[in-house]
């Protein structure tokens, strides 16, 4: 193993993971406001065909990105609009979104499948990956506003008696959310793998999700985690590349077994996840009168 | 003067009326919207819409093909309505049916040169057994490692597909199919018998049917159902009464992964008749919708079946006669779920107009 060798493979690890720290990040603000929003893959997907999409239209990478985003606004809106206002189940709703993401971009993407585009460099969403992360760490723990959001996903009972809108901090984070996973799924479609495909983000968006718990809730953790997921995903493609005697099948899966046994080992630590799960999540706010 | 805008107020009690409407709301809802998408795609609405949902099943074999596509959708629903009950989120459906199709596919293909009468009832215990070992995972993982059952039950979705994709590429791939990923058809015997001449409606649909029965004498009539609903409303008030929910939890997830697999097998050795690749057109992800059209009520269950599976035929047809990508069936798929999710409001809740003078 030669140094450029290593080099390489650690290159290519960062590029592939990118879009998990994005999609696990938008979703652990998500979260830690007390909502639990499962439409992460169709999010990822819809942000991922509008950007293909305007990319070709425009050719100009800064409208295609800008959509996307608009288009993860739009979705984690019409969530956020069921789950707050009407007080929908959010894990029905976060589904509905999913199936509703996977249709509406295999619709949308139909005549744009094999449509060859340039893509863009990776190498600034990969800065801005850890960069974010920094930030919503920040944010959490050194402003007020982070300390806001998240007595919000702990107690929305008692941050409504101290006068803060739980309605409207949830709806902000739940946006955040979207933005993040619609740009994660841009980054897939632009600069990844320069192309669309339907079900192009193949589980990530779920692994983001597992990514959160994974972290138990701690921003910094959800990069180690994704590099984990990362470097297994890329281990697995070089060690099928490498062409031994053991079928491609079982390396596809290794990182969907990965997650179930990362999930395992943290969760299996009860009083953990009680302790650091924000412990309003899942639970719907009604004011009353 | 009342106010512009309604409040939401809680009802005391949850209102019964409302909770057979909502599905009905949310239904018509869909099709409002379904129209106005057409209209923006620049189709005529009534003809766009006459296509989706009128002309599929405007002859017998398309009512044939309704039922065809509804037996999958309402047996894994049935069979989800035992874990969403008792609010067990089992969204792995998909992934029990394809261990199902792979297991009692299995024996179909190992009896491949026999034709006997046990064969069928083989294949579908086989079939049975290999989506409840599927589902019986991440109950274990719940109860034993207190591990999310939705995120595991949705990662062995994953495994299962490349468990079966390995199996028809490489050790059950047809020795006579030219090398394309598919393996070998099963015997006659293997086949689900057809209800009718010329039709493709099979005897799963019969299967399907007993078992919703069975659930609904379940659901209604023995006390393992009402442990199933009463932990489902209040997990406290089931701790109190001494139900053990590690049980609970085990036998939903069974049972739902059987019925899955059940549907799998049914699927592969009715219309299909070997095992490939794409055995299922999302009807494990699908069926979560008919669950929650249908209440988790038997009878709805069926009619929600029937609403959905509608919308597979019309999504063919619309894709055949107004070259509209078939995946606005998934479209109209998501919407009736929203609707249905944000209808639900008014089942807990009502709305008034407050008085502001």
């Amino acid at each position: 193993m030669n140094l450029d060798l290593i080099l390489g493979i650690l290159q290519i690890v960062l590029i592939a993971t990118t879009p998990l720290v994005f999609a696990g990040i938008g979703e652990l603000v998500t979260e830690k406001s007390g909502v639990l929003n499962l439409g992460v893959e169709g999010m990822m997907l819809v942000g991922a065909v509008s950007a293909f999409i305007i990319l070709v239209i425009t050719g100009s990478y800064f409208l295609a990105f800008f959509v996307s985003i608009l288009s993860g606004i739009i979705m984690s809106g019409l969530f956020a609009f069921l789950v707050l206002f009407l007080m929908s189940n959010q894990i029905a709703t976060g589904l509905a979104l999913t199936i509703f993401g996977i249709g509406l971009s295999s619709m949308l993407g139909k005549q744009y499948i094999g449509t060859p585009i340039d893509g863009l460099s990776p190498w600034f969403f990969v800065i801005f990956s850890f960069l974010i992360v920094f930030l919503v760490s920040y944010f959490f723990y050194k402003t007020k506003a982070g300390l806001i959001l998240r007595a919000v996903g702990e107690s929305h009972n008692s941050a409504h008696a101290l006068g803060y809108s739980v309605i409207k901090i949830r709806f902000l984070s739940i946006l955040f959310g979207g933005s993040l996973c619609a740009l994660a799924g841009s980054y897939i479609s632009i600069c990844y793998a320069p192309m669309w495909q339907e079900g192009m983000t193949a589980g990530r968006g779920w692994i983001a999700l597992a990514l959160v718990v994974f972290a138990t809730w701690k921003p910094e953790r959800v990069l180690i985690g994704a590099y984990i997921f990362g470097g297994v995903t890329i281990l697995q493609m070089n060690l099928q590349a490498l062409g031994l005697r053991f079928p491609g099948q079982f390396f596809s899966m290794a990182p969907y077994v990965a997650t179930i046994i990362v999930l395992v080992l943290i969760s299996s630590n009860k009083l953990r996840i009680k302790l650091s799960a924000p412990a309003s999540l899942t639970i719907p706010f009604y004011k009353g009168r | 003067m009342n106010s512009l805008f309604p409040s939401i107020v809680s009802r005391s009690q949850s209102s019964g009326l409302m909770n057979f409407f909502v599905p009905i709301i949310s239904i018509v809802l869909t099709l409002i919207t379904g129209s106005i998408i057409f209209v923006l795609l620049g189709f005529d609405p009534v003809y766009a819409l006459y296509t989706f949902f009128i002309s599929p099943i405007s002859s017998t074999y398309g009512i044939s093909e309704l039922f065809v596509k509804a037996t999958p959708l309402a047996l894994i629903a049935i069979g989800l309505s035992y874990c969403f009950k008792n609010n067990i989120y089992n969204i792995g459906a998909e992934g029990q049916l394809t261990m199902g199709a792979i297991f009692g596919g299995g024996i179909g293909i190992l009896f491949h040169d026999t034709n006997a009468f046990w064969l069928l009832p083989l294949m579908i215990f086989a079939g049975a057994i290999g989506g409840a070992l599927w589902g019986l995972i991440p109950a274990i993982l719940k109860t034993k490692f207190n591990t999310n059952e939705i995120l595991t039950s949705l990662m062995l979705v994953y495994v299962a597909l490349f468990i079966l994709d390995y199996l028809v590429v490489g050790p059950w791939k047809d020795p006579f199919g030219y090398s394309f990923p598919k393996s070998r058809p099963f015997s006659e015997s293997g086949r689900m018998p057809l209800l009718f001449d010329g039709l493709r409606v099979h005897f799963g649909l019969i299967i399907t049917l007993f078992l919703i029965f069975v659930s609904w004498f379940i659901f209604s009539k023995t006390i393992f159902g009402f442990q199933l609903k009463v932990s489902g409303y209040s997990p406290k008030a089931a701790r109190y009464a001494g139900f053990n929910q590690t049980t609970l939890v085990f036998f939903a997830f069974a049972i739902c992964g059987a019925f899955a697999g059940v549907a799998g097998l049914a699927e592969v050795s009715g219309p299909i008749g070997l095992l490939y690749r794409d055995i299922s057109p999302n009807y494990g992800f699908t069926a979560i919708i008919v669950a929650f059209l249908g209440r988790l009520h038997p009878i709805g269950i069926i009619f929600a079946s029937l609403v959905i599976a509608l919308t597979y035929l019309g999504a063919e047809d619309a894709q055949l006669f107004l070259q509209i990508p078939s995946a606005v069936g998934f479209i109209f798929q998501g919407l009736v779920l929203f609707y249905l999710l944000g209808a639900e409001l008014l089942i807990n809740y009502k709305l008034t107009y407050k008085k502001l003078l």
